[in-house]
């Protein structure tokens, strides 16, 4: 055994526990964690992309045709849905119509698509707000490295205007953004896989290696025996496969009884 | 003893999905505090026309000046600003003269508020506009360094003294080694300011602000100073790409930084080991005016050329950064090895297969927009420990699986008790 094992276990009992649960809300529209603090804040850039986690309200003062980054953090099992709303101060008027964009990548930066909401809504001259949501696909824990599925890992949000009249970059805007967890989040079915790490990017500068450097062999890590290496991944199958057990074993009783003479 | 139970159940799977969300840090978590402070210079024009009184009735270089002074008020503490002018000195006609007037009049460093308040207090609008020769000139003031460094650029009017032209100037103090974010402010509603500011502010990827009011000049100048110190970040390594595979630098995991020309392929190499997964990915910055419709293609191919994976994305319409990523790993001899458990006697088929990865891309540049230097290309490596393809499951979940096992409980317990009863029956007879 060894820590390892004891830890396995300690998430199998969890696992277990979590099976319990009510399931988690159901796909609703997302609001706010209660306790959670505003973020006034927004990233330029991938690498600079402020964080920010499901259920934490975002509300920041932006130039019209600025591009603003968030950086969120989804699990397995989850279904993130981003709300967005956009909204011009009164007594400025634009000269024409803007598309406003939301955006999703993964962790590797490949565009996720959104199954509902409104990613690209159109707002006329006129109008001082525009609403935008993206639910994205549900976050599978593990998939072929070739397939394109939303996986575990860092999600980026890039909100920005695409189409626009040139004289009306640069004017103030105001834009609030949401994002909610829904799906149930069990951190995967047990038997579906799972990644060696999430998909969070590293973020430190690169180095350039030389030939010997690239071929040296690194020393092998020995993790020894551990008991955990065999057992299926903690999850709520362990709860339904135990109950179909006991079930099974008291229907036999009744089975048997039925069959005795009175 | 019921109520204990489920209490400890939240608490165990309180503590799981702590583990969870341990488990997928956000993008920085992990970062170390970059090595030196968040450094930023304004870059004020003090040219004749902000005497021009028309902001809420006052004249642009009294805003300028309130707004200088709030935001010196409210300096983060371990940020580091200078402040630069523009066509403060020279009042003459001579454009060869005036062509020179910028200076530096609050060192960048820590800030001695009342000092810098001082100086700006003093300040008159005067000359020319020589934007170019300023920027450049602020980027000699923030020196070279490992991180980000921020130019806040605040005028009124187009560059009178072109060339050099701002724009060019901006492109190429980027295309510098250092990472260098120039963003603009507008004080005039004029074309032509706002095409040179949102020029300058795209070939950096800044932002440009059309400021009207003393509040909005204000709090755009605040929120630009706190995101010098929010969002600048060790800058990625800068590597040259090859033009072939076979000549490709060899890279380890992390960022990296180089540039791209229109239709230029430029190739990497990743070494990945047996049982290693490669991620990688790429995002090019349309840093000037492109033709409508652009992709970027990142593929991985075997060394001798065959094609692993690709990654790509495409687009129309105005955008910032275009981005693509892939993941790779190598299967199949693993498997057995994995399998077979401890191997280390065959140290030869730990030897890392050499993956190429060449990004190339498919934008076009608009009439009249320069190729030299490339755009910008960002590009991310990892290599983590693959992920083997989940076997069926072990165990079952769902009502239809208890049913089943209830189901065949009921009908062994029934043929037991049937056998049992013949059993006896026979028995006794």
């Amino acid at each position: 055994m060894g820590t390892p094992t004891v830890r396995r276990l300690a998430a199998l009992l969890a696992a277990t526990g979590l099976g319990l649960l009510p399931a988690g809300a159901a796909l609703a529209d997302p609001s706010p964690s209660p306790g959670a603090a505003t973020v006034t804040k927004a990233g330029t850039s991938f690498l600079t992309a402020t964080v920010i986690a499901p259920g934490q309200p975002v509300r920041v003062g932006a130039s019209h045709g600025e591009y603003l980054y968030w950086a969120f953090p989804a699990s397995a099992g989850e279904v993130p849905d981003i709300r967005a709303t956009v909204s011009y101060p009164a007594g400025r008027a634009r000269t024409g119509p803007a598309t406003w964009t939301i955006d999703v990548f993964d962790g590797l930066r490949r565009r996720q698509a959104c199954t509902a909401g409104a990613q690209t809504p159109t707002v006329p001259a006129g109008t001082t707000t525009v609403q935008l949501g993206c639910t994205l696909r549900t976050v599978r824990s593990w998939a072929e490295p070739w397939s394109g599925d939303p996986l575990p890992g860092t999600y980026y949000i890039r909100l920005s205007v695409s189409t626009v009249a040139e004289p009306d970059l640069g004017l103030p805007v105001e834009v609030e953004l949401l994002v909610g967890a829904g799906g149930e989040g069990d951190g995967g079915d047990g038997g579906d896989g799972s990644l060696a790490a999430p998909l969070v990017p590293p973020v430190k500068a690169g180095k350039v290696l030389t030939d010997a450097e690239a071929n040296s062999v690194p020393a092998e890590e020995d993790d020894g025996y551990d008991l955990g290496d065999w057992l299926p991944a903690p999850s709520s199958r362990w709860l339904w496969s135990t109950a179909g057990g006991i079930l099974a074993a008291v229907a036999g009783v009744v089975g048997f009884g039925l069959t005795r003479r009175r | 003893m019921i109520i204990y139970l489920r209490r400890s159940a939240a608490v165990l799977s309180g503590l799981l999905m702590t583990m969870a969300l341990l488990g997928a840090p956000p993008a920085t978590a992990d970062e170390e505090p970059p090595p030196e402070p968040p450094k930023v210079e304004l870059v004020l024009d003090v040219s004749g026309s902000m005497r021009a009184r028309d902001i809420d009735g006052r004249s642009r270089i009294a805003v300028a000046q309130q707004a200088f002074n709030e935001v010196v008020d409210a300096l983060p503490d371990n940020t580091q600003l200078g402040i630069r002018v523009l066509g403060a000195t020279y009042p003459g006609k001579d454009k060869k003269i005036g062509c020179q007037d910028t200076q530096q009049i609050v060192p960048v460093g820590p800030v001695d508020k009342n000092q810098a308040k001082a100086a700006v207090a003093t300040l008159r609008p005067t000359g020319f506009t020589p934007v170019g020769l300023a920027l450049r000139a602020a980027a000699q003031d923030l020196g070279t360094g490992a991180t980000t460094r921020r130019i806040v650029l605040i005028t009124d009017g187009e560059d009178t003294c072109a060339p050099p032209d701002p724009c060019e100037v901006a492109r190429e103090l980027a295309a510098q080694g250092t990472r260098l974010v120039v963003d603009t402010l507008g004080l005039a509603p004029d074309e032509k300011v706002r095409r040179q500011l949102l020029c300058i502010a795209a070939a950096t990827g800044g932002t440009y602000t059309a400021a009207q009011s003393v509040e909005e000049l204000t709090g755009r100048i605040k929120q630009l100073v706190d995101r010098a110190r929010d969002t600048y970040t060790q800058t990625p390594a800068l590597v040259g790409g090859g033009e072939q595979c076979a000549d490709a630098p060899l890279l380890a995991p992390g960022v990296y930084t180089d540039r791209e020309r229109f239709s230029e392929h430029r190739w990497y190499r990743v070494p990945v080991r047996p049982g290693q997964e490669l991620r990688a990915s790429v995002s090019i910055a349309l840093d000037r005016p492109v033709n409508r419709d652009y992709g970027v293609l990142l593929r991985a191919t075997a060394p001798d050329g065959r094609e692993l994976v690709r990654g790509a994305d495409a687009g129309s319409g105005r955008t910032d950064i275009l981005s693509a990523g892939l993941r790779w790993s190598a299967t199949d001899p693993d498997d057995e090895r994995e399998d077979d458990g401890p191997a280390d006697g065959e140290s030869g088929t730990d030897a890392p297969v050499l993956v190429c990865l060449v990004i190339s891309n498919s934008l076009a540049p608009q009439a009249g927009t320069g190729t030299n230097p490339g755009m910008p290309v960002e590009l991310t490596i990892d290599v983590v420990d693959s992920a083997p393809g989940p076997g069926a499951p072990d165990l079952g979940r769902g009502w239809l699986l208890l049913a089943l096992l209830t189901v065949a409980g009921l009908l062994t317990g029934l043929l037991a008790g049937l056998l049992t009863r013949w059993w006896v029956a026979t028995w006794r007879n």
